[in-house]
Protein backbone atom coordinates (compact mmCIF):
# COMPACT_ATOMS: atom_id res chain seq x y z
CA UNK A 1 0.00 0.00 0.00
CA UNK A 2 1.29 3.40 -0.95
CA UNK A 3 2.14 5.59 2.32
CA UNK A 4 0.62 8.46 1.10
CA UNK A 5 -2.38 6.73 0.75
CA UNK A 6 -2.31 5.35 3.78
CA UNK A 7 -2.00 8.18 5.81
CA UNK A 8 -5.16 10.11 5.58
CA UNK A 9 -4.58 14.13 4.92
CA UNK A 10 -5.18 15.70 7.72
CA UNK A 11 -2.02 13.54 9.21
CA UNK A 12 0.11 17.01 8.91
CA UNK A 13 -2.34 18.68 12.31
CA UNK A 14 -2.15 15.73 14.75
CA UNK A 15 -0.63 16.45 18.03
CA UNK A 16 3.54 16.30 17.49
CA UNK A 17 5.96 15.24 20.15
CA UNK A 18 9.96 16.04 20.13
CA UNK A 19 11.57 12.21 20.64
CA UNK A 20 15.02 12.52 21.84
CA UNK A 21 16.28 8.68 21.76
CA UNK A 22 20.01 6.95 21.24
CA UNK A 23 19.97 4.67 18.99
CA UNK A 24 22.82 1.78 18.83
CA UNK A 25 24.82 5.04 20.72
CA UNK A 26 23.83 7.45 18.51
CA UNK A 27 21.74 10.26 19.71
CA UNK A 28 19.08 10.72 17.73
CA UNK A 29 16.05 13.49 17.36
CA UNK A 30 12.91 14.17 15.70
CA UNK A 31 9.49 15.91 15.58
CA UNK A 32 7.07 12.88 15.38
CA UNK A 33 2.83 12.42 15.81
CA UNK A 34 2.84 11.42 19.12
CA UNK A 35 0.62 8.35 17.58
CA UNK A 36 4.00 6.92 15.98
CA UNK A 37 4.88 3.70 16.83
CA UNK A 38 8.61 3.30 17.67
CA UNK A 39 8.61 1.00 15.22
CA UNK A 40 7.91 3.57 12.68
CA UNK A 41 10.10 5.82 14.07
CA UNK A 42 12.98 3.59 13.41
CA UNK A 43 12.35 2.52 9.95
CA UNK A 44 10.47 5.36 8.22
CA UNK A 45 12.23 8.24 10.29
CA UNK A 46 15.82 6.75 10.88
CA UNK A 47 15.34 4.76 8.14
CA UNK A 48 16.74 1.04 10.29
CA UNK A 49 14.29 -1.29 8.44
CA UNK A 50 16.43 -4.37 9.70
CA UNK A 51 13.60 -4.09 12.24
CA UNK A 52 10.51 -5.70 10.59
CA UNK A 53 7.10 -5.30 11.15
CA UNK A 54 5.43 -9.11 11.14
CA UNK A 55 2.00 -9.62 12.78
CA UNK A 56 1.77 -5.76 13.83
CA UNK A 57 -0.81 -7.10 16.56
CA UNK A 58 1.82 -8.05 19.47
CA UNK A 59 1.96 -11.49 18.71
CA UNK A 60 4.95 -12.50 16.46
CA UNK A 61 8.19 -10.57 18.05
CA UNK A 62 9.75 -9.67 14.33
CA UNK A 63 9.90 -5.79 15.89
CA UNK A 64 11.99 -6.65 18.86
CA UNK A 65 14.50 -4.33 19.44
CA UNK A 66 16.02 -3.63 23.05
CA UNK A 67 14.95 -0.94 25.32
CA UNK A 68 17.47 0.41 27.70
CA UNK A 69 18.75 -3.37 27.41
CA UNK A 70 14.82 -5.01 27.60
CA UNK A 71 13.73 -6.61 24.49
CA UNK A 72 10.49 -5.38 23.85
CA UNK A 73 7.94 -5.17 20.77
CA UNK A 74 8.32 -1.78 19.29
CA UNK A 75 5.00 -2.38 17.70
CA UNK A 76 3.19 -1.59 20.87
CA UNK A 77 5.60 0.68 22.24
CA UNK A 78 4.62 5.20 20.82
CA UNK A 79 8.26 6.53 20.06
CA UNK A 80 7.29 9.26 22.65
CA UNK A 81 7.95 6.28 25.08
CA UNK A 82 11.77 5.79 23.89
CA UNK A 83 12.59 9.35 24.77
CA UNK A 84 14.98 9.83 26.59
CA UNK A 85 15.94 6.03 26.28
CA UNK A 86 18.38 3.90 24.57
CA UNK A 87 17.23 1.59 21.59
CA UNK A 88 19.31 -1.13 20.74
CA UNK A 89 18.60 -2.65 16.73
CA UNK A 90 19.92 -5.89 14.92
CA UNK A 91 22.07 -2.43 12.71
CA UNK A 92 24.01 -2.19 16.06
CA UNK A 93 24.86 -5.93 16.82
CA UNK A 94 27.82 -6.03 14.13
CA UNK A 95 30.84 -3.93 15.16
CA UNK A 96 33.58 -2.92 12.75
CA UNK A 97 32.57 -5.41 9.69
CA UNK A 98 32.71 -8.45 12.38
CA UNK A 99 29.51 -10.36 13.28
CA UNK A 100 28.07 -10.36 16.81
CA UNK A 101 28.25 -13.93 18.20
CA UNK A 102 24.47 -14.17 17.92
CA UNK A 103 24.64 -13.38 14.11
CA UNK A 104 27.40 -15.66 13.71
CA UNK A 105 25.80 -18.34 15.50
CA UNK A 106 22.25 -17.88 13.24
CA UNK A 107 24.83 -18.38 10.44
CA UNK A 108 26.92 -21.83 11.52
CA UNK A 109 23.71 -23.32 12.33
CA UNK A 110 21.43 -22.11 9.80
CA UNK A 111 18.92 -20.71 12.35
CA UNK A 112 16.86 -19.27 9.85
CA UNK A 113 15.28 -19.93 6.46
CA UNK A 114 13.18 -16.75 5.06
CA UNK A 115 14.76 -14.72 7.51
CA UNK A 116 11.97 -12.81 8.44
CA UNK A 117 11.93 -13.13 12.06
CA UNK A 118 15.34 -13.26 12.23
CA UNK A 119 16.55 -9.61 13.99
CA UNK A 120 13.59 -10.10 16.17
CA UNK A 121 14.82 -13.26 17.18
CA UNK A 122 18.35 -12.32 17.71
CA UNK A 123 17.44 -9.15 19.34
CA UNK A 124 15.50 -11.53 22.37
CA UNK A 125 18.63 -13.95 22.07
CA UNK A 126 21.26 -10.93 22.62
CA UNK A 127 19.15 -10.00 25.69
CA UNK A 128 18.84 -13.42 27.19
CA UNK A 129 22.56 -13.84 26.83
CA UNK A 130 23.06 -10.57 28.91
CA UNK A 131 20.95 -11.73 31.88
CA UNK A 132 21.74 -15.77 31.30
CA UNK A 133 25.10 -16.14 29.80
CA UNK A 134 24.83 -20.38 29.90
CA UNK A 135 21.09 -21.45 29.34
CA UNK A 136 19.20 -24.14 29.11
CA UNK A 137 17.69 -25.33 25.94
CA UNK A 138 14.63 -25.02 27.96
CA UNK A 139 15.11 -21.45 28.97
CA UNK A 140 16.02 -20.83 25.46
CA UNK A 141 12.82 -22.01 24.12
CA UNK A 142 11.04 -20.18 26.95
CA UNK A 143 13.03 -16.58 26.22
CA UNK A 144 11.77 -16.95 22.44
CA UNK A 145 8.17 -17.72 22.90
CA UNK A 146 7.06 -14.64 21.92
CA UNK A 147 9.47 -14.59 18.73
CA UNK A 148 7.27 -17.13 16.41
CA UNK A 149 9.12 -18.50 13.68
CA UNK A 150 6.91 -20.19 10.65
CA UNK A 151 9.85 -22.14 8.81
CA UNK A 152 12.49 -23.69 11.42
CA UNK A 153 10.54 -25.08 13.69
CA UNK A 154 12.97 -23.59 16.18
CA UNK A 155 15.29 -26.29 16.10
CA UNK A 156 18.38 -24.59 14.63
CA UNK A 157 17.73 -21.34 15.97
CA UNK A 158 18.13 -23.08 19.59
CA UNK A 159 21.36 -24.19 18.23
CA UNK A 160 21.90 -21.01 16.51
CA UNK A 161 21.38 -19.35 20.71
CA UNK A 162 23.59 -22.42 22.10
CA UNK A 163 26.34 -21.40 19.65
CA UNK A 164 26.38 -17.88 20.61
CA UNK A 165 25.91 -18.78 23.79
CA UNK A 166 29.16 -20.81 23.76
CA UNK A 167 30.80 -18.19 21.47
CA UNK A 168 30.17 -15.58 24.13
CA UNK A 169 31.57 -17.30 27.32
CA UNK A 170 34.90 -17.37 25.31
CA UNK A 171 34.12 -20.89 24.40
CA UNK A 172 35.17 -20.40 20.52
CA UNK A 173 33.17 -22.07 17.92
CA UNK A 174 32.41 -25.89 18.57
CA UNK B 1 -1.98 -0.42 12.24
CA UNK B 2 -1.32 3.06 13.92
CA UNK B 3 -3.50 4.13 16.26
CA UNK B 4 -5.95 7.16 16.40
CA UNK B 5 -4.61 10.81 17.46
CA UNK B 6 -4.37 11.65 21.13
CA UNK B 7 -2.68 14.25 23.02
CA UNK B 8 0.15 12.53 24.71
CA UNK B 9 1.21 13.73 28.79
CA UNK B 10 3.90 12.41 30.42
CA UNK B 11 3.37 14.04 33.95
CA UNK B 12 6.37 13.85 36.52
CA UNK B 13 3.71 13.75 39.42
CA UNK B 14 0.28 11.68 40.00
CA UNK B 15 -1.38 15.10 41.46
CA UNK B 16 -0.51 16.74 37.74
CA UNK B 17 -1.16 12.94 36.19
CA UNK B 18 -4.41 13.39 37.60
CA UNK B 19 -5.20 16.64 36.85
CA UNK B 20 -5.08 15.67 33.59
CA UNK B 21 -7.23 12.64 33.73
CA UNK B 22 -9.93 14.96 35.36
CA UNK B 23 -9.58 18.04 32.46
CA UNK B 24 -10.22 15.48 29.85
CA UNK B 25 -12.98 13.72 31.95
CA UNK B 26 -13.02 10.07 31.46
CA UNK B 27 -11.74 10.93 27.35
CA UNK B 28 -8.15 10.46 28.65
CA UNK B 29 -6.39 6.91 29.55
CA UNK B 30 -3.27 6.41 31.55
CA UNK B 31 -0.30 4.78 29.64
CA UNK B 32 1.25 2.28 31.57
CA UNK B 33 2.93 -0.36 29.77
CA UNK B 34 0.79 0.11 26.77
CA UNK B 35 0.32 -3.82 25.65
CA UNK B 36 -3.40 -3.85 25.98
CA UNK B 37 -4.19 -0.22 25.45
CA UNK B 38 -2.09 0.15 22.11
CA UNK B 39 -3.18 -2.70 20.56
CA UNK B 40 -6.92 -1.99 21.65
CA UNK B 41 -5.95 1.46 20.12
CA UNK B 42 -4.77 0.12 16.62
CA UNK B 43 -8.55 -1.46 16.34
CA UNK B 44 -10.23 1.40 17.19
CA UNK B 45 -11.86 -0.16 20.41
CA UNK B 46 -10.76 3.00 22.37
CA UNK B 47 -10.06 5.94 20.93
CA UNK B 48 -8.79 8.06 23.56
CA UNK B 49 -8.17 12.12 23.21
CA UNK B 50 -5.79 12.00 25.30
CA UNK B 51 -2.76 9.37 26.91
CA UNK B 52 -0.98 10.35 30.73
CA UNK B 53 2.25 8.08 30.02
CA UNK B 54 3.08 7.71 33.95
CA UNK B 55 5.45 6.25 33.33
CA UNK B 56 8.12 9.39 33.89
CA UNK B 57 6.71 9.43 37.64
CA UNK B 58 9.14 8.73 39.75
CA UNK B 59 8.63 5.68 42.63
CA UNK B 60 6.00 3.59 40.89
CA UNK B 61 8.37 0.69 40.47
CA UNK B 62 8.95 -1.27 43.46
CA UNK B 63 7.98 -5.09 45.12
CA UNK B 64 9.12 -4.32 49.18
CA UNK B 65 7.36 -5.99 51.94
CA UNK B 66 6.50 -3.23 54.81
CA UNK B 67 3.89 -2.83 57.29
CA UNK B 68 2.13 -6.15 56.91
CA UNK B 69 1.80 -6.05 53.39
CA UNK B 70 3.51 -6.98 50.15
CA UNK B 71 3.76 -3.79 47.87
CA UNK B 72 3.97 -3.74 44.41
CA UNK B 73 4.36 -0.29 42.21
CA UNK B 74 1.94 0.30 39.75
CA UNK B 75 4.81 0.34 37.21
CA UNK B 76 6.22 -2.60 38.23
CA UNK B 77 6.81 -4.63 35.03
CA UNK B 78 5.10 -8.14 34.96
CA UNK B 79 8.38 -9.56 34.28
CA UNK B 80 9.72 -8.00 37.43
CA UNK B 81 7.45 -10.51 39.97
CA UNK B 82 9.57 -12.97 38.13
CA UNK B 83 12.98 -11.56 38.55
CA UNK B 84 12.05 -11.01 42.23
CA UNK B 85 13.26 -13.09 45.18
CA UNK B 86 11.00 -12.01 47.62
CA UNK B 87 8.14 -13.01 45.68
CA UNK B 88 9.58 -16.17 44.33
CA UNK B 89 9.78 -17.27 47.66
CA UNK B 90 7.02 -16.20 49.62
CA UNK B 91 4.11 -15.42 47.33
CA UNK B 92 4.62 -18.37 44.42
CA UNK B 93 1.35 -17.37 42.97
CA UNK B 94 2.28 -14.66 41.38
CA UNK B 95 5.43 -15.80 39.56
CA UNK B 96 3.18 -18.76 38.82
CA UNK B 97 0.88 -16.26 36.98
CA UNK B 98 3.65 -13.74 35.76
CA UNK B 99 5.41 -16.76 34.39
CA UNK B 100 2.35 -17.00 31.69
CA UNK B 101 1.01 -13.65 31.39
CA UNK B 102 1.78 -13.31 27.50
CA UNK B 103 5.08 -13.46 26.31
CA UNK B 104 8.83 -12.38 27.98
CA UNK B 105 8.57 -9.58 25.77
CA UNK B 106 5.50 -8.21 26.49
CA UNK B 107 6.01 -8.98 30.23
CA UNK B 108 9.14 -6.90 29.80
CA UNK B 109 6.89 -3.59 29.19
CA UNK B 110 3.37 -4.98 30.93
CA UNK B 111 2.97 -3.84 34.46
CA UNK B 112 1.10 -5.45 37.30
CA UNK B 113 -0.90 -2.01 37.53
CA UNK B 114 -2.22 -2.64 34.34
CA UNK B 115 -3.14 -6.24 34.45
CA UNK B 116 -5.27 -5.95 37.31
CA UNK B 117 -6.66 -2.78 36.39
CA UNK B 118 -7.10 -3.32 33.00
CA UNK B 119 -10.87 -5.24 33.85
CA UNK B 120 -10.40 -7.98 31.16
CA UNK B 121 -11.35 -11.02 32.64
CA UNK B 122 -8.94 -13.12 30.80
CA UNK B 123 -5.99 -10.85 33.14
CA UNK B 124 -4.32 -13.93 35.04
CA UNK B 125 -3.92 -11.79 38.18
CA UNK B 126 -7.11 -10.45 39.03
CA UNK B 127 -8.33 -13.66 40.16
CA UNK B 128 -4.59 -14.02 42.01
CA UNK B 129 -5.35 -10.24 43.85
CA UNK B 130 -9.10 -11.89 44.97
CA UNK B 131 -7.26 -15.25 46.11
CA UNK B 132 -4.84 -13.36 48.03
CA UNK B 133 -7.40 -10.66 49.31
CA UNK B 134 -5.19 -7.70 48.18
CA UNK B 135 -6.24 -4.10 47.90
CA UNK B 136 -5.54 -1.63 46.00
CA UNK B 137 -4.52 2.28 46.47
CA UNK B 138 -5.43 4.73 44.17
CA UNK B 139 -4.78 8.31 43.98
CA UNK B 140 -7.71 10.25 42.67
CA UNK B 141 -8.52 14.68 43.24
CA UNK B 142 -9.76 13.99 46.79
CA UNK B 143 -6.78 12.52 47.91
CA UNK B 144 -5.88 8.35 47.91
CA UNK B 145 -8.58 5.67 48.54
CA UNK B 146 -7.68 1.88 49.29
CA UNK B 147 -10.20 -0.42 47.27
CA UNK B 148 -10.28 -4.36 48.05
CA UNK B 149 -10.14 -6.31 45.26
CA UNK B 150 -13.20 -7.96 46.10
CA UNK B 151 -15.17 -5.13 45.22
CA UNK B 152 -12.72 -3.87 42.66
CA UNK B 153 -14.27 -5.84 39.64
CA UNK B 154 -17.61 -4.80 38.25
CA UNK B 155 -17.71 -6.25 35.29
CA UNK B 156 -15.95 -6.80 31.69
CA UNK B 157 -13.32 -3.60 31.08
CA UNK B 158 -15.32 -1.80 34.30
CA UNK B 159 -14.16 -1.40 38.03
CA UNK B 160 -14.41 0.73 40.97
CA UNK B 161 -12.28 3.36 39.36
CA UNK B 162 -12.79 6.59 38.55
CA UNK B 163 -11.50 8.06 34.98
CA UNK B 164 -9.83 10.71 36.99
CA UNK B 165 -8.12 7.74 39.58
CA UNK B 166 -4.85 6.23 39.10
CA UNK B 167 -3.82 2.80 40.68
CA UNK B 168 -0.75 3.42 42.34
CA UNK B 169 0.13 0.30 44.63
CA UNK B 170 -1.07 -2.99 45.01
CA UNK B 171 -1.26 -4.34 48.77
CA UNK B 172 -1.19 -7.92 49.20
CA UNK B 173 -1.60 -9.45 53.23
CA UNK B 174 2.48 -10.49 54.30
CA UNK B 175 3.05 -14.13 54.03
CA UNK B 176 2.20 -16.05 56.99
CA UNK B 177 3.68 -19.54 58.44
CA UNK B 178 1.66 -22.40 57.26
CA UNK B 179 0.23 -20.28 54.14
CA UNK B 180 0.41 -21.93 50.45
CA UNK B 181 -0.68 -20.50 47.13
CA UNK B 182 -0.61 -21.57 43.07
CA UNK B 183 -1.83 -20.48 39.91
CA UNK B 184 -2.89 -22.71 37.59
CA UNK B 185 -3.92 -21.97 33.54
CA UNK B 186 -4.95 -23.81 30.61
CA UNK B 187 -3.89 -22.35 27.49
CA UNK B 188 -4.05 -23.28 23.98
CA UNK B 189 -0.31 -22.26 22.86
CA UNK B 190 2.15 -20.47 25.06
CA UNK B 191 1.51 -16.74 25.21
CA UNK B 192 -2.46 -17.15 24.57
CA UNK B 193 -5.08 -16.28 26.75
CA UNK B 194 -6.13 -18.34 29.52
CA UNK B 195 -9.05 -20.97 28.43
CA UNK B 196 -9.34 -20.99 32.42
CA UNK B 197 -7.08 -20.21 35.20
CA UNK B 198 -7.74 -20.88 38.62
CA UNK B 199 -5.43 -18.97 42.06
CA UNK B 200 -5.45 -20.32 45.29
CA UNK B 201 -4.35 -19.44 48.74
CA UNK B 202 -4.35 -21.57 51.59
CA UNK B 203 -3.81 -21.39 55.32
CA UNK B 204 -2.52 -24.75 57.11
CA UNK B 205 -3.23 -24.50 61.07
CA UNK B 206 -1.92 -27.53 62.70
CA UNK B 207 -3.34 -30.52 60.27
CA UNK B 208 -6.39 -28.18 59.36
CA UNK B 209 -7.16 -25.17 56.90
CA UNK B 210 -7.95 -22.20 58.20
CA UNK B 211 -9.00 -20.23 55.57
CA UNK B 212 -8.90 -20.02 52.30
CA UNK B 213 -9.45 -17.94 49.30
CA UNK B 214 -9.94 -19.19 45.41
CA UNK B 215 -9.92 -17.22 42.27
CA UNK B 216 -11.18 -17.91 38.81
CA UNK B 217 -9.87 -16.34 35.41
CA UNK B 218 -11.64 -16.11 32.26
CA UNK B 219 -15.00 -17.60 32.88
CA UNK B 220 -17.21 -14.83 33.27
CA UNK B 221 -17.45 -10.87 32.87
CA UNK B 222 -15.02 -10.35 35.52
CA UNK B 223 -12.52 -12.68 37.31
CA UNK B 224 -14.20 -14.18 39.99
CA UNK B 225 -14.17 -15.01 43.34
CA UNK B 226 -15.38 -18.36 44.77
CA UNK B 227 -16.42 -17.61 47.87
CA UNK B 228 -18.44 -21.01 48.70
CA UNK B 229 -15.67 -23.22 47.31
CA UNK B 230 -13.01 -21.10 49.60
CA UNK B 231 -15.07 -20.82 52.70
CA UNK B 232 -15.98 -24.85 52.06
CA UNK B 233 -11.87 -25.47 53.15
CA UNK B 234 -11.93 -24.54 56.81
CA UNK B 235 -11.74 -26.49 59.35
CA UNK B 236 -10.98 -28.99 56.64
CA UNK B 237 -8.18 -31.69 56.71
CA UNK B 238 -6.23 -30.88 53.52
CA UNK B 239 -6.30 -33.87 50.73
CA UNK B 240 -8.29 -34.79 47.84
CA UNK B 241 -12.02 -35.06 49.03
CA UNK B 242 -12.13 -31.58 50.63
CA UNK B 243 -10.17 -30.41 47.30
CA UNK B 244 -12.25 -31.78 44.72
CA UNK B 245 -15.83 -30.52 46.84
CA UNK B 246 -14.29 -27.37 46.59
CA UNK B 247 -13.50 -27.57 43.16
CA UNK B 248 -17.25 -28.93 42.63
CA UNK B 249 -18.37 -25.78 43.89
CA UNK B 250 -16.45 -23.54 42.36
CA UNK B 251 -17.35 -25.25 38.88
CA UNK B 252 -20.83 -24.27 40.07
CA UNK B 253 -20.06 -20.14 40.28
CA UNK B 254 -17.99 -20.48 36.53
CA UNK B 255 -20.16 -18.82 33.67
CA UNK B 256 -18.13 -20.04 30.81
CA UNK B 257 -19.09 -18.49 27.19
CA UNK B 258 -18.42 -21.15 24.34
CA UNK B 259 -15.69 -19.33 21.82
CA UNK B 260 -12.60 -20.41 20.12
CA UNK B 261 -11.21 -21.44 23.16
CA UNK B 262 -13.52 -24.44 23.67
CA UNK B 263 -17.01 -25.47 24.69
CA UNK B 264 -18.59 -23.72 27.96
CA UNK B 265 -19.10 -27.30 29.36
CA UNK B 266 -15.12 -28.31 28.61
CA UNK B 267 -14.00 -24.78 30.46
CA UNK B 268 -16.35 -25.69 33.38
CA UNK B 269 -15.03 -28.97 33.98
CA UNK B 270 -11.64 -27.83 33.43
CA UNK B 271 -11.91 -25.60 36.14
CA UNK B 272 -12.45 -28.59 38.15
CA UNK B 273 -9.63 -29.96 37.18
CA UNK B 274 -7.48 -27.07 37.64
CA UNK B 275 -9.20 -25.92 41.15
CA UNK B 276 -7.88 -29.12 42.27
CA UNK B 277 -4.58 -29.16 40.92
CA UNK B 278 -3.87 -25.73 42.40
CA UNK B 279 -5.39 -26.64 45.81
CA UNK B 280 -2.76 -29.42 45.73
CA UNK B 281 0.39 -27.41 44.74
CA UNK B 282 -0.63 -24.17 47.41
CA UNK B 283 -1.12 -27.23 50.13
CA UNK B 284 2.15 -28.60 49.42
CA UNK B 285 3.95 -25.34 49.40
CA UNK B 286 1.87 -24.72 52.59
CA UNK B 287 3.35 -27.39 54.39
CA UNK B 288 2.59 -28.88 57.61
CA UNK B 289 -0.58 -30.88 57.55
CA UNK B 290 -0.78 -31.39 54.14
Amino acid sequence: MDEAEAMPAEAEVGPFARVRVTVNGAPQEAEVETRTLLVHFLRDVLHLTGTHIGCDTTNCGACTILLDGKAVKSCTILAVQADGRQVRTVEGLAEDGKLHPVQEGFVEEHGLQCGFCTPGMMMTTVALLAKNPNPSEDEIRHAISGNLCRCTGYVNIVKAVQYAAKKSRGGGSK
Amino acid sequence: MIPPRFEYFAPSTLDEAVEILGRYGGEAKVLAGGQSLLPVMKLRLAEPKALVDINRIPNLAYIREDGGWLRIGATSRTNDLNDSDIVKRRYPILTDAAAVIADPLVRNMGTVGGNVSHGDPANDLPACMLALGAQFVVRGPKGTRTIPALSFYQDTFVTALEPDEILTEIQIPTHRAGQGTAYEKLEKRAGDFPIVGVAVSLLHSGRKIESAGIGLTAVGPTALHAKAAGDSLVGQTPGDAAFRRAAELAMQIAQPVTDLRGPAEYKRAMIGVFAQRALKTASKRAGGGA
